[in-house]
């Protein structure tokens, strides 16, 4: 496209023409600027078409009267709830007490992860002894040992802390461990011809080429870290998110509720980009092969 | 399952020749994975036997297995088993349908995907307990509102990974289908769908496991009716221990059953792509 203006201006030489030809260039390169734009801007348009007629109809619903104001109250409450709660500082102590838990939780419940993942990933004894006994342990999920934990720790910080450990604990340890069982052999065989320690094996070979599944194992770990951590303050807590939820319910204040489930949303949306821009960051130097 | 290959080969090998499968047998790695869990069993009995604690959860092993026999007897596990189960099942299959649907329509069609697309991501995010409320003040608490949660339980998993099977069918194959010339139907049928398979298998796959955990949520939150979580918030409320370990060990079981149902027909429905040639031993 752009070669004939040029040709055309070779052949002329001159200037006005050549300055032309440029300006037709860049003109170009504006263009594709805008096409972008404009396609990106659809895309964003459209994304809100869906949520704005549903946003609508529940507006008309409420404003009209056909659904009762317990059942579903006016988006303009909700959001005048959504404000109050924040003014008061009611969302933020609250979401600060979650992340705490969630912190707390995923710290504890990754490094266990990491060490028995590493551990039976490396040593076939280890596995022996081990791997069956986590398998009949992760098999019954989280929610299924809450009521154990809630007779045996009772229902206060800990057993939040221990049940979100445990959520995380089990994805991680199993991708650590097939992240570590699917290092090429090559690569190992390369370090021995090095003279690796084993501490330069697991430092320089094994763990490099297992970060990609490992750190799939983390993402994972929070994803359910979220969710075990909504779930156990739904259940057994006076603070945090889910009590917020559970309060509002209980009062049949869904305009509560509603923001309440909102910030959960955003959290964990929030959670989980920032795991993606890290392991952009991380994961880094994988993409140079390609 | 290394114990099962491993079996299978020698009756193929040498006959159902005993002591062939007893060798087979890896007894080291047995012995191994029996250590920790038999020495935490022992413990658990040791602790009760020789009285090292009064406190009134600990209870013997043999008492769950007792209680286990009564709850049988008198049919209290059997009922909320098959409540628990069949909820499970209704729940799982309106989810996934409608998740098919769905999933479906968005790897299909740029437009729908704009349209509805981010709005589903957006709600995948909230955790999927945080939802139960929400229902039951719109379902009411019986099994109504556990059923629609189930099924959004199941929905999302199926969603996205039939979403993401479809786009991921390669260009190839749909310029081939471009070249003899399909319908719009013969392209779904003999290259969108079989080659979106296993992805849409490992959704199917992923909304069983999650369904039944979802059971769990909302037996636990919605309390009214029978169920397996209904069984052990009412052990956890009277305290006893006894019907909470046997509700713990039950949810595992059925976990491990689906999972062990799901992985069957998995193998069955995909057994016509063959062996894969990259094997782990």
């Amino acid at each position: 496209m752009s070669s004939f203006p040029t040709l055309v201006a070779d052949l002329a030489s001159d200037d006005s023409l050549e300055r032309a030809a440029a300006r037709r260039k860049r003109g170009q390169r504006i263009g594709e600027f805008v096409a972008a734009l404009h396609s990106a801007l659809k895309r964003f348009a459209l994304a809100w078409i869906f949520p704005l007629a549903v946003l609508g109809l529940w507006w008309l619903a409420a404003e009209r009267g056909w659904v009762a104001e317990q059942i579903l109250p006016n988006p303009t409450v909700v959001a005048s709830t959504f404000h109050e709660l924040w003014d008061s500082g009611d969302i933020l102590n609250n979401l600060g007490i979650s992340l705490l838990r969630v912190l707390y939780g995923f710290v504890a419940g990754a490094l266990i992860g990491l060490a028995l993942g590493i551990s039976i990933g490396l040593s076939p004894v280890a596995k022996d002894y081990l791997y069956p006994l986590f398998r009949v342990f992760a098999q019954v999920p989280s929610l299924g040992w809450l009521p154990l934990l809630m007779m045996v720790v009772g229902i206060e910080e800990s057993l939040k802390i221990i049940l979100i450990a445990k959520a995380v604990a089990v994805p991680i340890t199993i991708n650590t461990y097939q992240g570590i069982q699917s290092v090429p052999t090559r690569f190992i065989e390369v370090a021995r011809v090095y003279g690796f320690n084993r501490w330069q094996l697991l430092r320089k070979v094994v763990l490099p080429s297992a970060l990609p599944p490992i750190w799939n194992g983390i993402r994972y770990g929070m994803t359910h870290a979220w969710l075990a951590l909504v779930a156990v303050e739904l259940l057994a807590s006076s603070e945090g998110l889910g009590f917020m939820i559970v309060y509002g319910r209980q009062l049949f204040q869904l305009d509560v509720v509603i923001a309440a489930v909102i910030v959960v949303g955003a959290v964990g949306y929030t959670l989980d980009k920032v795991l993606a821009l890290i392991e952009a960051r991380l994961l880094h130097w994988r993409r140079q092969s390609f | 399952m290394t114990v099962a290959t491993t079996l299978n080969n020698q009756r193929t090998a040498s006959g159902r020749n005993l002591f062939a499968l007893l060798r087979a047998v890896p007894w080291t790695k047995t012995r191994r994975g029996l250590t920790i869990p038999l020495l935490l069993l022992f413990s658990w009995w040791a602790v009760y036997h020789f009285g090292w604690t009064k406190s009134q959860l600990f209870v013997p092993p043999e008492k769950v297995w007792d209680t286990a026999k009564k709850l049988y007897e008198t049919g209290y596990l059997g009922t909320s088993l098959y409540a628990s189960l069949q909820r499970d099942i209704i729940g799982f299959v309106i989810g996934t349908s409608i998740g098919l649907l769905v999933g479906t329509t968005l790897g299909l069609s740029r437009f729908f995907e704009n349209i509805l697309g981010p709005t589903f991501h957006a709600l995948k995010q909230v955790s999927l307990l945080a939802w139960i409320p929400l229902i039951s003040l719109w379902f009411g608490l019986g099994d109504a509102a556990k059923v629609a949660f189930l099924s959004l339980a199941a929905f999302f998993p199926v969603v996205l990974n039939t979403f993401e099977g479809i786009r991921s069918v390669p260009k190839e194959f749909v310029e081939v289908a471009r070249v003899f010339d399909y319908s719009r139907w013969q392209l779904i049928r003999r290259i969108v769908i079989p080659s979106a398979l296993p992805s849409i298998i490992t959704g199917i796959y992923l909304a069983l496991l999650y369904s039944w955990i979802a059971t769990l949520g909302a037996e636990y939150l919605l309390t009214s009716g029978k169920g397996i979580g209904n069984l052990m918030t009412d052990g956890r409320e009277h305290f006893w221990m006894d019907q909470v370990i046997l509700g713990v060990i039950i949810v595992g079981l059925v976990g491990f059953a689906l999972n062990v149902i799901a992985g069957f027909f998995e193998r069955r429905v995909l057994a016509w792509r063959g062996g894969t040639t990259a094997r782990f031993e």
